[in-house]
């Protein structure tokens, strides 16, 4: 496990909204091909640390990389550049981010989501990209679904379109804010199966979830992050069943 | 009505669909009544009464001096809109822009050119004539190249686009940039995330589904223009559809039915403007709504179909 190199490094992130202080030191380092799961309570930071992997928010202070490489800033001879908005969607591309909301663009069918990206950040051939498209939402169990829009999908069906999408730019991490809480219960399982076979594939991983079941199941780490800091990071089997401080055994009894 | 009941009972076969009296409502039927009379005592009144000068309107409704009014008052109303669109478009992206310069530059444009009226913008533009007698290219205090005499540079027809477009442009841009406001926040990070730019994510992501919110006040805006081309009068530009109807009127001393006949060619063209407006916003209705509404043409197809396997 120690050999594989290191994705994401994280060493005392901050970051606040006006007076705010969401993240107030936070280190994490997680591995090529690990699945990394983060839980805690709503509010204590988990989603915001999500999103500062890909710059969609700012930090404050810290170091944040992925792949050895700072993310939003470049740094030469000791000091901090900030990078243009065109070196951060660089640096984006290859990261793929699937949201609560799935935010699939309403005006494009299944098909055209999932191209959007290619086609338009990366000027691919528009049949071509189409055909990956196609081949995309096959593996994720929708390859009869092109031509829908995302209205006449159900929620189960627009999350896992949302991942073909962000699989469509080749990315090698890939982050995921609380897939399944915006769906039914009975949808849950078709995004965590797709999840599931996506882990297998070597993908590495960033679940910032609800789903315990999951986080013991298909993680390799583990983090529980309240107000601000990770509490408490392990082997999900061990810390979910030896959990130690205080506050991660109240937050495991009101979840599980 | 009868299709929808008859549908509805036929998915239950065996069913029988219930038979009930329906409400009555003594009040539609006075309502209607009313309206009617008033209806009938209007036309009668522009049947009967020869000073609406039906027969004059008839033979000058389709005259060259008309025709090439109307031809004009929808060139205007063209050209004037396609500079207030895309003025607007540009502005609204200013205005949105980080740029500080830029935000304010739009706001001020706005600022002028929406709170002052229209009429007295058109004048201004005319007689800009008053400020710079010519224009020259050349070097700074040097030798001048080339000199233009404004009047000619700037003829009435570019005053009036001029006046028209601007003006357009200040109530366009904040259509616009309602529309890109409208666009939920969530669809600018997925298009982010994704390695869009700015600009990629504008014009692939957000000005698409903004569009839904800008076309209907667009069309209402459209139309707004057909209407206020008569005011280049103010330039003057004689050549457009009022002032040659009241040339006319004034010609023949009966100014009352060419206004008329003016009003008929107005009512004509916003008529086909609104048509047009109904097919763009189903356009753009696309992933909105599950099922796109139909065209009056497929609606009247389907109360055919239904009617005619009745019998």
């Amino acid at each position: 496990m120690t050999e594989k190199p290191i994705k994401v490094l994280a060493e005392n992130v901050h970051k606040a909204f006006g007076r705010n202080e969401v993240l107030r030191g936070i280190d994490m380092e997680i591995r090529v091909g690990e699945v990394a799961c983060i839980v805690g309570p709503s509010g204590g930071g988990k989603s915001t640390f999500l999103r500062c992997i890909n710059h969609l928010e700012k930090i404050d202070a810290g170091r944040l990389s992925v792949d050895g490489e700072l993310i939003g800033y470049k740094q030469r001879g000791g000091k901090l550049y900030e990078m243009h908005d065109k070196e951060v969607a660089e640096q984006r591309r290859s990261i793929g981010m699937v949201f609560q909301r799935f935010n699939l663009f309403p005006h494009m069918t299944a098909a055209e989501n999932v191209m959007s990206g290619p086609v338009v950040v990366r000027k691919d051939n528009k049949k071509q990209a189409r055909e990956r498209a196609l081949d995309l939402l096959g593996q994720v169990g929708l390859g009869d679904r092109g031509d829908s829009y995302p209205m006449q999908l159900s929620g189960g069906q627009q999350q896992r379109v949302a991942i073909a999408r962000a699989l469509a730019m080749d990315p090698d991490l890939m982050l995921f804010d609380e897939p399944t809480s915006a769906l039914d219960p009975e949808l849950v399982g078709e995004v965590l199966d797709v999840m599931r076979r996506l882990a297998a594939t070597g993908m590495t991983m960033v679940v910032v979830t609800h789903e315990m079941g999951f986080a013991r199941e298909v993680g390799d780490v583990l983090a529980f992050i309240d107000q601000g800091v990770v509490a408490e990071i392990g082997e999900p089997r061990e810390i979910l069943a030896q959990p130690k401080s205080k506050r991660f055994q109240d937050f495991l009894g009101k979840v599980l | 009505m009868s299709a929808d009941t008859r549908e509805v009972a036929g998915g239950e076969r065996g069913t029988p669909p219930i038979e009930a009296v329906p409400v009555r409502h003594p009040g539609r039927w006075v309502g209607a009544a009313i309206v009617a009379v008033f209806v009938a005592m209007a036309v009668h009144s522009l049947l009967t009464n020869p000073n609406w000068g039906w027969s004059l309107i008839s033979n000058w409704i389709f005259s060259p001096p008309i025709l090439k009014g109307v031809g004009v008052t929808i060139l205007l109303t063209i050209l004037a809109m396609v500079i207030g669109l895309v003025l607007g478009v540009v502005l609204a992206i200013m205005r949105l822009s980080p740029n500080p310069v830029l935000s304010s530059a739009a706001w001020v444009f706005v600022w002028a050119f929406r709170g002052t009226p229209v009429y007295v913008q058109l004048f201004l533009w005319a007689n800009i004539i008053a400020l710079y007698t010519t224009l020259s290219l050349g070097v700074p205090f040097g030798p001048e190249l080339l000199t233009f005499q404004t009047k000619t540079l700037i003829p009435a027809f570019v005053a009036a686009l001029l006046g028209l477009g601007l003006n357009e442009a200040a109530y366009m841009s904040e259509i616009v940039r309602a529309g890109i406001l409208s666009v939920d926040e969530g669809q600018d990070e997925a298009a982010t995330a994704l390695g869009m730019g700015r600009m990629q994510t504008l014009r692939h992501i957000v000005l698409p589904q903004a569009m839904r919110v800008i076309v209907p006040p667009t069309g209402n805006e459209t139309i707004s223009m057909l209407k206020t081309t008569s005011l280049v009068i103010a330039i003057p530009l004689t050549t457009e559809l009022f002032f040659q109807a009241s040339a006319v009127g004034n010609r023949l001393f009966q100014p009352f039915p060419m206004a008329v006949m003016a009003s008929i060619w107005y009512l004509g063209l916003t008529s086909i403007l609104m048509v047009g407006q109904y097919y763009i916003e189903r356009h753009y209705a696309k992933g909105a709504m599950r099922q796109l509404p139909p065209t009056p043409i497929e609606k009247m197809r389907r109360r055919l179909r239904i009617g005619g396997g009745d019998k």
